[in-house]
């Protein structure tokens, strides 16, 4: 089965009566926009703006990126369970809109929205500073709670990317990828020799915002199961969450999974990467403990040599990182573990709420507590009212002067788990 | 370009007033004079920088008068006003190196003035303060001065013209703080790469060495719960509404104590969660549901308990430091002691 995904440049953003991509140019026509955001009577309003990289711009409170994608052979749907059909996904062709994304933004819950810098040292952390960024901020009807906010709006961001994507279906595009998978017995003869990788994904599911879904289900009410990866290229997983900014996968990060394309990129040549398993990080104990015995069975039932396991979050789940770990080493399996770190503004505090000697293999997206100034921008898209309440902000962050001081952990992207970033830390 | 002005701390030994016999030498300041390791500091500083006071102590004055002395010391150090601040280095002596780290925590942390400190790895001080403040290895006796003085003279002037500071290997000193810099290659590339060479049976080194914690054992059940005084903490963020004290949403820096003498019940209009890690509306609608107040009191007039103490103690324990929250409750236990508490419910989220 095969997934070939193809990659339509876009290389600018402008406004226009009518929205359509030409020549690599999206042209947006807003009034489509703001109508799919009003299917919704949650929303009293949406404002959208453009971001490019370099300008002296702003975003925040910056609530989910989404990359615009569309199907363009296969019977299923982008965003599978989510708006689109039921359907299984990850094969055909799919079309993805490159260099852009749609980011969704508004006051949600006042705590763990981000901050995305077009510019500056703040736009170094973030990885999305990088793309042409369409911004939807939605404004919600009064006295609506945070968790229908959140609703609507990952509803309206999922529905407007979607929107975007179709304007590339007719596109040909620059450059395209093929992804192959197969199914277990096919798998074990074509790489007959090779070390059986697998990628074991803990998905975000503290709940009360902290929410994930999977095909539409959320992910607090799935016993671990296996995807083939390239399910996740067409939007089968999308983020639902609010956790701090720095270190959850926005949806963006869900379609483009690092671990997933770099493991993709060694298959079949030094290794044979036939396996994603996905798990959640559940609060209760129970839970816990079901889950990754679980995730070790099926790692030992696939007869794997060893996995990557990526962590969502901090504290509470570091124990389901570190149960996952544990007890797929005792398997005989051998892991690597992403994670970040929570090492206290000084870098001197203990990094994990959990930890074993037997997780000696860890790769970290740095110190979500370092602190970084910066600097006052022209722009800002959104409001700056939520910067000293936001997660990693405190009463002092906005100075008189438009500065801000304020730790990473506020900034979108920064510190990812599944290693979508560049930043680590080191003694 | 003009000199940084550095301020440097050394024990009666180093400043020649003498040995142990000296030891209760109360804390005193030299404005403009350079004494013993001082001069080896002078001389690798070259014109860039000056030693414009020393400050001396006893160490056992010091141990033994820790408050006293660390606010005497912070009170001349803000006056001289340094760039940076310079103790010891303290080679193997342990209470001249605890003290090191002490001033030195003190320094970086009440006046935000760079400091550096150096001892030999195994002085207990090393232990206590090298995840806190920079501290260089030396060797364990004096005789290290001369291949001490250069490093710390060096990295003196790096901290005092606010340079970055890299990681302790490329810096050289001791392992304890993590630092964040940008890798070559993003995570999962070295995932994947560190992966392969443990499929292999190749060396690797982990990004984060993993430590083992230390395991705290539970008190003996209360004999008698219907006298007992029990009190309500937690890391939930239940505070007097509007937040008084500006706990922080996420890493706390900082609890709240506070007095619920007659109150039966949080309710919204006085209560509400400061935690920035969950959806707070419930919390909000009704606090008791992370500060069980209302079921404590109903136990009390039950005569279930002895009864509910009358102070709270509270931070947010979303993404906050684990030193951090150790300081917090290591100084509040000692509270609640005082007050005659004899169990603690603390709730979390």
């Amino acid at each position: 089965m095969k997934l070939e995904l193809g990659y339509v440049q876009i290389k600018d953003i402008v406004f226009g009566n009518e929205s359509k991509i030409s020549n690599g140019v999206l042209t947006v026509d807003k009034a489509p926009i703001e109508a799919l955001a009003k299917e919704d009577d949650r929303i009293k309003s949406v404002t959208i703006d453009i971001a490019k990289p370099g300008e002296s711009v702003r975003i925040t409170p910056v609530k989910d990126v989404i990359e615009p994608r569309c199907k363009v052979e296969g019977d299923c749907d982008i965003f599978p369970g989510t708006i689109g059909s039921v359907k299984m996904a990850g094969f055909g062709k799919t079309h993805v809109c490159k260099g852009m994304a749609v980011v969704t933004a508004g006051k949600i819950v006042g705590f763990q929205e981000g901050i995305i810098d077009m510019k500056g040292p703040g736009a170094d952390y973030t990885p999305f500073s990088k793309l042409l960024n369409l911004v939807c901020v939605f404004e919600p009807v009064d006295g609506l709670k945070q968790h229908d906010y959140e609703e609507a709006v990952r509803f309206a961001g999922f529905k407007i990317a979607k929107y975007i994507g179709e304007l590339s279906k007719d596109v040909k595009p620059d450059s395209t990828e093929t992804f192959e998978v197969c199914d277990f017995k096919e798998n074990m003869e074509k790489f007959k020799g090779l070390p059986r990788v697998g990628y074991v994904h803990m998905l975000q599911s503290q709940g009360l915002l902290h929410d994930t879904y999977v095909y539409g289900v959320d992910a607090k009410k799935i016993l671990p199961t296996l995807m083939y990866p390239t399910e996740v290229f067409d939007g089968a997983i999308v983020s639902g969450n609010c956790v701090s900014a720095c270190d959850k996968n926005p949806t963006y990060v869900h379609m483009n999974n690092p671990v997933v394309v770099d493991l993709f990129k060694h298959h079949g040549k030094e290794i044979n990467f036939c396996a994603h398993i996905i798990t959640n990080e559940n609060v209760y104990l129970a839970d816990k403990q079901r889950s990754s015995n679980f995730t070790a069975k099926l790692c030992e039932m696939l007869a794997l040599d060893a996995v990557i396991i990526t962590e969502e979050g901090f504290g509470n789940p570091d124990a389901d990182l570190i149960m996952n770990c544990t007890k797929i080493e005792k398997k005989g399996i051998k892991t690597v573990l992403v994670t970040d770190e929570y090492a206290g503004r000084d870098g001197g505090s203990q990094s994990l709420a959990d930890a074993d000697p037997l997780g000696n293999a860890c790769v970290t997206g740095g110190n979500a507590n370092e602190v970084v100034v910066l600097p006052k921008l022209d722009k800002v898209i959104g409001t700056l009212d939520y910067v000293n309440k936001i997660a990693g902000g405190n009463e002092n962050s906005m100075r008189p002067d438009g500065t801000i001081e304020i730790e990473i952990q506020a900034i979108t992207g920064a510190t990812s788990e599944v290693g979508f970033n560049k930043l680590t830390a080191t003694y | 370009m003009s000199k940084l002005r550095v301020v440097h701390y050394i024990n009666q030994f180093f400043a020649g007033i003498g040995g142990e016999e000296k030891a209760d030498t109360p804390a005193e300041l030299r404005v403009g004079e350079v004494l013993g390791p001082g001069m080896a500091l002078k001389a690798n500083f070259g014109d860039n920088a000056e030693i414009v006071a020393t400050i001396i102590c006893g160490d056992s004055y010091f141990a033994e008068n820790m408050d006293k002395a660390k606010e005497q010391i912070i009170g001349w150090v803000k006056e001289q006003n340094p760039d940076v601040f310079i103790a010891g280095p303290a080679f193997n002596a342990g209470r001249y190196g605890t003290a090191c780290g002490a001033i030195c925590e003190a320094v970086q942390n009440k006046l935000n003035i760079p400091v550096v400190t150096g001892m030999y790895i195994e002085n207990p001080g090393a232990d206590m303060y090298k995840n806190k403040v920079y501290v260089f290895p030396t060797k364990d006796s004096a005789a290290g001065m001369r291949e001490a003085a250069p490093v710390l003279a060096k990295f003196a002037l790096k901290l005092g013209n606010h340079e970055k500071i890299g990681s302790s290997k490329v810096e050289g000193f001791m392992e304890g703080k993590r630092i964040n810099f940008f890798a070559e290659k993003r995570g999962s590339e070295r995932a994947v790469e560190m992966l392969l060479k443990k499929i292999k049976g190749e060396k690797f080194e982990t990004e984060y060495p993993m430590p083992e914690f230390d395991k705290v054992p539970p008190n003996p059940a209360i004999k008698d719960i219907t006298k007992a005084t029990i009190a309500l903490c937690t890391s939930g963020g239940i505070v007097p509404k509007g937040n008084p004290d500006h706990i922080e949403s996420s890493n706390a820096l900082k609890y709240g104590e506070y007095d619920i003498t007659g109150v039966m019940e949080l309710t919204s209009d006085k209560y509400e969660t400061a935690h920035g890690g969950y959806d707070p509306v419930y919390a909000n609608e009704r606090p008791d549901r992370v500060l069980p107040v209302d079921v404590m009191r109903d136990l009390e007039k039950e005569g279930k308990i002895g009864k509910l103490h009358n102070k709270f103690y509270t931070t947010v324990g979303n993404g906050t430091a684990v030193a951090s929250a150790k300081k917090y409750a290591a100084e509040y236990a000692q509270k609640l002691k005082a007050d005659g508490v004899d169990a603690v419910i603390m709730t979390s989220t």
